[in-house]
């Protein structure tokens, strides 16, 4: 795959690194003509000094037969319009964009950009799932469907407990898909199968519903 | 009509007076205070210390109840992102951008945001008015 990063900054140079790794051929678009200079010296010859978002670099770049474009920058608008002039000027099948602020997402979806990576939001949800007391963890985004794959510990407090799986109050759509209990093989739960405390659960849901699952297995 | 101008510099606080004179309601964002005193004194618009591509900054300058928005900042991309937010999240009648690089000017205006680039408006202008005087200044030469 011909994959063009735009941003060498910390994310966009590991991002290069990883994906040379996996056998990609790649080029990095940076501005700052030390910072390429430092890709190239550590990567080879797969950063160029250029501005992403100016439709003559990304020509040069070869943008019309890119496979992925990755627009990693730490400014949001530079990503979103390098990102369209990609998609719409060039035709490149998937456009990924770093967002820095989380209120940009909506504006990133509306104009049709593939994938949206929050950083901000991914930094924060990672610090809030090491406390003690966060009801879910997030261990996947399924985009495309709008569904996410989470974790969830049942507490020793949990209404839960001692609970069939059809008894509980689950919202339509969700599914408790994996049980994981100590001293046991994780195992794939069915309706009749009765929750216990310190169970950890692995549960299919949606942003949307993800609060009233938390609830109908934690407890409010 | 109400306006809500992102960029209060030369051209933005210039456009903010000549509608504000006409009886326009005018609110005029900017990060910086600073450039408000581009403003005339008798501006009697409103004046906002704020960023257009903020969703918050622009329901503060009244966005939702705006007939016209327009995105004078010097950075193209900026602008490009705001004129989209005002267009597409706050279904601004008629939104206007600048950008000075007239590849995206041409690009974004396909893509339905009405851009202007003074980079192409003014060499085109110099041209013209070079062209036109271009027989005198030979006479003169010789």
């Amino acid at each position: 795959m011909y994959i063009i990063v735009v941003g060498g900054g910390q994310v966009g140079y590991y991002l290069a690194k990883a994906l040379l790794d996996e056998g990609h051929e790649l080029l990095v678009l940076e501005k700052d003509a030390a910072r390429t200079a430092f890709i190239c010296s550590d990567l080879g010859s797969v950063c160029v000094r250029g501005d992403g978002c100016e439709m003559t670099t990304l020509a040069e770049a070869g943008a019309g037969r890119a496979d992925m474009f990755i627009a990693v920058t730490g400014e949001d608008e530079d990503n979103l319009v390098s990102c369209q002039a990609a998609k719409h000027k060039f035709n490149v099948p998937r456009t990924v964009a770093r967002i820095n602020n989380p209120k940009n997402e909506t504006i990133f979806k509306k104009m049709g950009i593939d994938v949206t990576i929050s950083s901000t939001n991914i930094i924060m949800e990672s610090i809030e799932e090491e406390m003690p007391t966060h009801p879910l963890t997030h261990l996947l985004d399924i985009q495309e469907q709008g569904l996410e794959i989470v974790e969830i510990k049942i507490p020793s407090h949990s209404p839960a407990i001692g609970k069939t799986v059809k008894e509980l109050p689950l919202p339509a759509g969700n599914t408790l898909s994996l049980i994981i209990r100590s001293q046991q093989k994780p195992f794939v739960p069915d309706k009749d199968t009765i929750l216990e405390a310190e169970d950890q659960i692995i549960a299919i849901t949606t942003p949307e519903s993800e609060e009233a699952l938390g609830t109908a297995l934690r407890g409010s | 009509m109400k306006v809500v101008i992102m960029g209060c510099g030369r051209v933005g606080g210039k456009l903010a007076g000549l509608l504000d004179i006409e009886g326009h309601n005018v609110t005029i964002l900017d990060i910086d205070d600073y450039s408000f005193r581009r403003l005339p004194p008798e501006f009697g618009g409103t004046a906002l210390v704020g960023n257009g591509t903020d969703e918050d900054a622009l329901k503060k300058a009244g966005i939702e109840k705006a007939d016209a928005f327009i995105a004078l900042t010097q950075g193209d991309n900026r602008n490009i992102m705001a004129c989209q937010i005002a267009k597409h999240i706050f279904n601004v009648p008629q939104v206007l951008c600048r950008t000075y690089d007239p590849l995206r000017q041409e690009l974004f205006g396909s893509l339905g945001i009405e851009t202007f680039s003074p980079t192409t408006i003014f060499a085109q202008m110099l041209k013209e008015r070079l062209l036109k005087a271009k027989p005198k200044g030979e006479k003169k030469a010789k």
